[in-house]
């Protein structure tokens, strides 16, 4: 079965610390994942999304606080209009949109932190390595 | 003292940089007075053979034009490389990738199925496409052979400098050619042109409001633009705040917006990304936070071809270099 390899970007004050929830709680979630901690969600640049695609990542997880809940106030409404785009830009580009995917996941939400980890990478793993 | 040999050169490119040259007009003279013209395909009657007969290095610069799309044009470059102690390249399309380096959004297979069978003014029942060999009564022929994939000069040889545009401007290329006469050239890879962003050189930057948004995405052909206001205030997407500065404006002047020809401003690594970025963070942002996803596909998608638009110039060059094709 083809393992893929995703890499996640986690803002500091909410996915990633959702992330370390799901981790003390000792949940499990598939392993495939490889955390990036940014203090914003908006701090995750177009250009490192691809740079991530270029050198072999098969997925991308942007993760934020939820709407209304930024530290920096607007960042994630930065965030979902840059994705949105660049999920287009994509596609266009040969690089299927659902490789690439933004949530928000709260310091409080260690559960969905790990299914949303496990539902992606099943995602992934469906579409197969991508080949650049 | 004997003049300094300068060759010029051209690949994958549309010409616009040879007639740039020429619009150097009487400053032409200057350089012709300073230097000798070795080879010049567009021009001059010297052959590749004379360019092979040449020492190591005895041409002083070569100025090549043009992205890198066919074997030839590879050969050539590294003979002129072989050949010159400076490489300059000239123009966007050996810059960045231009517009040739749209063609990185197919492949040699679709482009000569369309090219060969498809065009509207083609019959071509047997369905014959270029090969690089073919034998006709015995002979083998051998044409050169067209690559899969367009490529920026840099990404096929060594560079010295870079002069940005399509095409280059004639004072930038004055300027180029005076401080390679002069010795006065700044550290190696330089792009010779100034490190600022077209905004802010830009005459109509002083009518950009205090906080920039868009709040609908207006294609060009669709309003009138008003000759003084800044293109984003307006709803039209302008590639401006991405691109660097040196062109004198004259997308602008023109009343057109921006496309980037120039290239990214210094430390940008993927012109599209920065262009998307920048533009995607001005959208709609007034009201941002009351914005449903719908509301936010939907003014994404009134924009109607992003990566054409966001690379137009740049693709060959970007992070994907082409679109991904299996
Ligand atoms: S966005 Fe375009 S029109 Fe506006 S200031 Fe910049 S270059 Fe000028
Ligand atoms: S305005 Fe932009 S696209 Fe037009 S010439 Fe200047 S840099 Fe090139
Ligand atoms: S700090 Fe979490 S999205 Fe901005």
């Amino acid at each position: 079965m083809f393992d893929p390899k995703i890499i996640a970007f986690y803002c500091k004050w909410c996915t990633s610390a959702g992330a370390d929830l799901a981790g003390t709680s000792r949940m499990t979630y598939k392993p495939n994942i490889v955390g990036i901690r940014v203090m914003c969600s908006s701090r995750v640049d177009p250009e490192h999304i691809l740079d991530a695609f270029k050198n072999g990542a098969d997925g991308v997880l942007i993760g934020g606080c939820h709407p209304g809940d930024c530290h920096y106030e607007s960042g994630n409404y930065k965030t979902q209009k840059r994705i949105t785009l660049l999920k287009k830009m994509i596609n266009d580009l040969g690089i299927d949109k659902n490789r690439l995917r933004l949530e928000w996941i709260s310091a409080a939400e260690g559960k969905r932190f790990a299914k949303v980890v496990d539902e992606f990478t099943d995602e992934v793993q469906k579409l197969g390595k991508l080949k650049i | 003292m004997a003049k300094p040999k300068v060759a010029f050169y051209w690949c994958a490119s549309c010409g616009g940089c040879e007639e740039a040259v020429i619009d150097l007009a009487e400053d032409i003279l200057t350089v012709t007075d300073a230097v000798d013209i070795v080879f010049w395909p567009v021009a001059l009657d010297f052959k590749k053979k004379d360019v092979e007969a040449m020492q190591d290095n005895e041409i002083a610069v070569s100025f090549i034009n043009g992205a890198i799309r066919t074997s030839e044009q590879e050969e050539m470059v590294n003979l002129l490389r072989k050949k010159s102690g400076l490489i300059i390249a000239f123009g966007s399309c050996a810059h960045i990738g231009g517009i040739p380096g749209l063609a990185n959004f197919s492949n040699r297979e679709e482009i000569f199925d369309y090219v060969y069978t498809k065009t509207p003014s083609t019959m071509n029942p047997a369905k014959t496409t270029p090969q690089t060999n073919t034998v006709v009564d015995g002979y083998e022929l051998e044409i050169p052979e067209f690559y899969n994939t367009v490529k920026t000069l840099d990404q096929t040889i060594d560079v010295d400098y870079y002069l940005p545009g399509c095409a280059p401007p004639p004072d930038l290329i004055m300027n180029a050619v005076m401080a390679i006469l002069k010795g006065e050239l700044p550290e190696k890879g330089a792009v010779l042109a100034p490190d600022k962003s077209l905004c802010d050189t830009c005459p109509r930057n002083d009518s950009k409001p205090e906080k920039l948004m868009m709040k609908e995405i207006k294609r060009p052909h669709t309003v009138e633009m008003d000759p003084e206001k800044c293109f984003l205030a307006e709803g039209v997407i302008c590639l401006g705040p991405a691109t660097r500065s040196g062109c004198g404006e004259r997308c602008i002047n023109a009343n057109m917006p921006c496309r980037g020809c120039f290239g990214p401003v210094k430390g940008v690594s993927d012109f599209g990304a920065k262009s998307l970025s920048a533009i995607a963070s001005i959208m709609g942002i007034e009201g941002e936070e009351n914005m449903t996803d719908e509301d936010i596909q939907k003014l994404v998608d009134q924009i109607p071809d992003p990566a054409g638009l966001f690379y137009m110039y740049s693709l060959p060059s970007s992070l994907l270099r082409r679109k991904v094709m299996t």
